[in-house]
């Protein structure tokens, strides 16, 4: 515009007006636009970005240099005064077609991060990493699934080597067997010839000297690396496997606390609110200033003290032992019978009785080693939940086909057939409600024959062993 | 003439894998050598003792007076022209006496005329830097001698010495006359371009090390960020219907990626600035008014990829830094291809680029830290100084021969200070 001004000044005013007012209009130069299609023979196209909707519907690249003092250019982009392949000046804004993210590329990407973590794990993570051992005592329940799956999935997650040993209370079963082979990892499952007690003393109990069973294994076997606790209804986060690492000999880490009340008392609320020091769910090294080990936190029961859970089932707090299992770290070498190793490690075959705490492994607790920044990182969770002792689930959590036969339910919501509940089966259809609701009437049929234990010779043998380890206390 | 093209760039390839070629030859004498996986080793020459410098001792209403009356030049990326006058005063290669030395530097901080917002103004820097020139002119003999071929000078500004802030305007200025056989060190500089003579070094902006170093996280935090990028793409103040600033290519930067969750881009600022550049693999470079940004050396530091995004941008010490071995370099064309084009790169190519990063002497390269330390950014310009010695004979004019004209430029310019 501003090239022909020289020419019949007024025409070009009036025309220059004229654009002013459409391109208040429009949103846009509109004199450039039209400057741009008299004089430029631009051969590609890219969309030409406007505030305006209006305006995207054009398809036209604008490459206008500034002309305020008469030596750069002409619209052509690759030749200019200046002999730079660079122009000064308004530039058309490029989009493509369909700027949205394309699928390939952002697996591409995924991997290239990926690539990229790999390679900062190596360089900056932990140098010739041990192979980690894992020992969790475990037995077949309702909550079982709940509890071995998620420690299932945080050993998937693990980068390091990993063996896992599992013990099974009552011996080994199809249950469980099925349940850790979908993990994919290295296991060894055994079975422990007595049942679990239902009482939490006798499991605690229990539980010991099924870890100690798992530790004969890792000497039997001579298994190479870092043994650890796993139970199976603990929390573990990923850095307690990176910290592990760094352990020698005997280690230990902080373990948080979560003590689950059932009921909400009152009165342990208002004693919490008259204690001077509040207590920290935390079990685990204490240090002092130097960072050596000074000596352990350990779970405040008194406020407890005849609250607490007795049986599984019991609907009250449950709280951990004095030093779980859980938060202590052991070298497999510690436990082999040749070899050597530090003279303050008893040899675990002449444990076979009652041992408190993982202390009594070691003959002199000052040689354990705090992990986690001195225990000040706390890096699992303790938490005991159970389901009712005679709490019956279907076997492997998988409902079988129904069968053929059809015989009327006594508890339909059919107001002519009054519901009959004998008392004694009340627990078990409660339980089985859930899967009465979602299936048709066949299957209430079915579970009615189960509560009426008959064993029928369609089923399978899978069927109902699950049910009956449960109930037979 | 396409054809013809390609086939010298293929006979470049060819040349490269003989002879390891340097990207950007600025007149050097000496030819440098560099080991693969490691970035140049000329970073790690020691200046001491392959020059001497002389110091102009200026009246302090050049430098701090200046200073007194505005402290926040020493924060703002521009601050290189203050700590170098510092770090050459107590350096060891300054030399009392002139008649030894082989570069003469003035110091005048002509950035540091602040508006309230802290954006220098360059309005009068020009008449600042001709009034010191004629000081020294006038004062000693050395100026005269050879019209300033050995003596540089710090122009940290937009565009060096152009001494604007707007491209045309800069462009139409040109570099300042009295300046012309002088040796610049600038932080712009950009190929075929008035304001990049032949000869200038160019340095990295400032970035204050200090802020940085409180900012690391540690190096096993997994980069999880594909593409970061925070900064404006669109100046609404100054350009508000885009394709002006930055050429249009932050804005079609925001445009193709704004919605792609590899691409982390926002306007705003966050307190994470920093820790999030360490979890982040490719950090977006585009130019904005001017080619350079304090984010290329923000990008080192944290070790993420710089993604450079400015047609024939010359970067700092590319003479001693091998950028295309360390960045990645996109046209502004190929900005809607961005995404393609940085999932393309091979990761062992990713992986190498994050090596040549991590390389402490690549990060000391793009610092300024008081005090100064090897292999730093003041070292650095050291070396490339050292570099363009021994003067030329020609340089050094008889008595009475004149090149410069002293009464070009601007009639503004031509004011007193």
């Amino acid at each position: 515009m501003e090239l022909l001004n020289r020419r019949r000044p007024f025409f070009w005013l009036v025309l220059h007006g004229l654009s002013c007012l459409i391109s208040l209009l429009l949103g846009f130069r509109f004199s450039r636009l039209v400057f741009l299609l008299l004089s430029t023979s631009s051969t590609y196209t890219s969309p030409f970005h406007s505030p305006t909707e209006l305006a995207k519907t054009l398809d036209i690249r604008s490459v206008i240099p500034a002309d305020p003092v008469g030596n750069v250019p002409l619209p052509f982009p690759n030749k200019t005064a200046t002999n730079s392949r660079v122009v000064v000046g308004r530039h058309g804004i490029r989009i493509r077609p369909w700027p949205h993210p394309n699928p390939v590329e952002v697996m591409k990407a995924h991997r290239i991060i990926e690539r990229v973590q790999t390679e900062q794990r190596l360089q900056f993570g932990v140098k010739d990493p041990r192979k980690i051992i894992v020992v969790t005592p475990t037995y077949v329940r309702t909550f079982q699934s709940l509890h071995l799956t998620g420690v299932m999935h945080s050993l998937m997650l693990v980068p390091y080597d990993l063996v896992w040993i599992v013990v099974e209370a009552g011996g080994v079963s199809n249950e469980t067997a099925s349940l850790i082979a979908k993990s994919g990892l290295r296991t060894i499952h055994v079975g422990f010839n007595q049942r679990m007690p239902n009482s939490w003393d006798g499991r605690h109990k229990l539980e010991t000297k099924m870890r100690l069973r798992g530790l004969r294994i890792v000497r039997e076997k001579k298994l190479d690396g870092i043994v650890i606790f796993a139970d199976d209804s603990n929390m573990h986060s990923m850095e307690l496997f990176d910290e592990i690492q760094n352990v020698k000999w005997f280690g230990a880490v902080s373990v948080g606390i979560l003590a689950s009340s059932a009921n909400i008392d009152e009165t342990v609320v208002e004693k919490r609110g008259e204690e001077e020091n509040p207590r920290m769910p935390v079990q685990g090294p204490a240090c002092n200033v130097s960072n050596m080990l000074a000596g352990w936190h350990t779970f405040n029961t008194l406020p407890f003290a005849g609250k607490t859970a007795v049986y599984i089932d019991d609907r009250a707090t449950v709280l951990p032992r004095k030093l779980e299992w859980s938060g202590f770290i052991l070298n497999s070498s510690l436990l082999w019978k040749d070899g050597d190793k530090p003279e303050w490690m008893k040899d675990i075959d002449t444990l076979d009785g009652d041992i408190e705490s993982p202390l009594d492994l070691v003959k002199d607790p000052s040689v354990v080693e705090p992990l986690g920044s001195c225990g000040r990182r706390v890096l699992l969770w303790w938490l005991r939940v159970e389901a009712r002792a005679d709490s019956k689930f279907p076997p492997r959590w998988i409902i079988d086909p129904p069968l053929e036969i059809t015989v009327p339910s006594k508890r339909t919501p059919w107001p002519d057939t009054p519901p009959e509940l004998p008392s004694h089966e009340k627990p078990v259809i409660r339980i089985q409600e859930p899967i009465i609701k979602h299936t048709t009437k066949t299957r209430t049929s079915r579970s009615k024959r189960r509560s009426k234990r008959k064993h029928d010779e369609t089923r399978t043998d899978r069927g109902t062993t699950g049910f009956d380890k449960t109930l037979q206390n | 003439m396409e054809i013809w093209g390609w086939v010298f760039i293929g006979i470049l390839f060819l040349a490269d894998f003989v002879v390891k070629i340097e990207p950007f030859k600025l007149g050097r004498s000496q030819p440098t050598e560099r080991i693969s996986g490691s970035a140049g080793d000329v970073l790690e020459d020691n200046p001491v003792g392959r020059l001497k410098v002389f110091v102009y001792e200026l009246p302090s209403k050049y430098s701090k007076k200046i200073l007194q009356k505005d402290p926040r030049c020493l924060n703002h990326m521009f601050a290189a022209e203050i700590y170098m006058h510092r770090f050459l005063l107590s350096s060891p290669v300054r030399t009392l006496n002139p008649e030894e030395a082989d570069w003469f530097y003035t110091p005048v901080y002509t950035t540091c005329d602040l508006t309230p917002n802290g954006l220098p103004l360059p309005f009068k820097s020009p008449r600042m830097m001709r009034s010191a020139i004629q000081l020294i002119s006038s004062n000693w003999p050395y100026w005269n001698r050879t019209e300033g071929a050995d003596h540089f000078f710090l122009v940290p500004h937009d565009f060096g010495a152009c001494f604007h802030y707007q491209e045309e305007k800069a462009i139409e200025r040109g570099i300042l006359p009295l300046l012309q056989r002088a040796t610049l060190v600038q932080t712009f500089g950009q190929r075929n371009h008035v304001c990049l003579k032949e000869g200038s070094i160019t340095i990295p902006p400032y970035a204050p090390p200090q802020k940085m170093q409180t900012h690391l996280i540690p190096d096993k935090t997994p980069r999880s960020i594909f593409v970061y990028f925070r900064g404006l793409f669109y100046d609404v103040g100054n350009d508000p219907e885009g394709g002006y600033y930055a050429r249009g290519a932050r804005a079609a930067v925001w445009e193709n990626f704004k919605d792609n969750p590899l691409f982390d881009i926002s306007t705003e600022h966050p307190t994470t600035y920093y820790e999030d550049m360490q979890r982040a693999v490719f950090c977006l470079c585009p130019l904005g008014w001017a080619p350079w940004s304090p984010r290329l050396v923000e990008a080192v530091i944290f070790g993420c990829i710089p993604v450079i995004i400015a047609d024939d941008i010359v970067l700092p010490f590319a003479d001693a830094i091998p950028w295309e071995e360390i960045g990645v370099f996109v046209d502004e064309k190929d900005v809607p291809n961005l995404d393609t084009i940085l999932t393309s790169i091979p990761p062992e190519v990713i992986l190498r680029k994050q090596r040549l990063l991590a390389n402490p002497s690549m990060k000391q390269a793009m610092l300024f830290p008081q005090p100064a330390q090897p292999g730093d950014a003041f070292h650095q310009v050291l070396n490339g100084l050292a570099r363009k010695l021994p003067h030329d004979k020609s340089v050094y004019f008889k008595p009475g021969e004149r090149v410069l004209n002293w009464t070009a430029g601007p009639v503004g310019d031509l004011k007193p200070w």
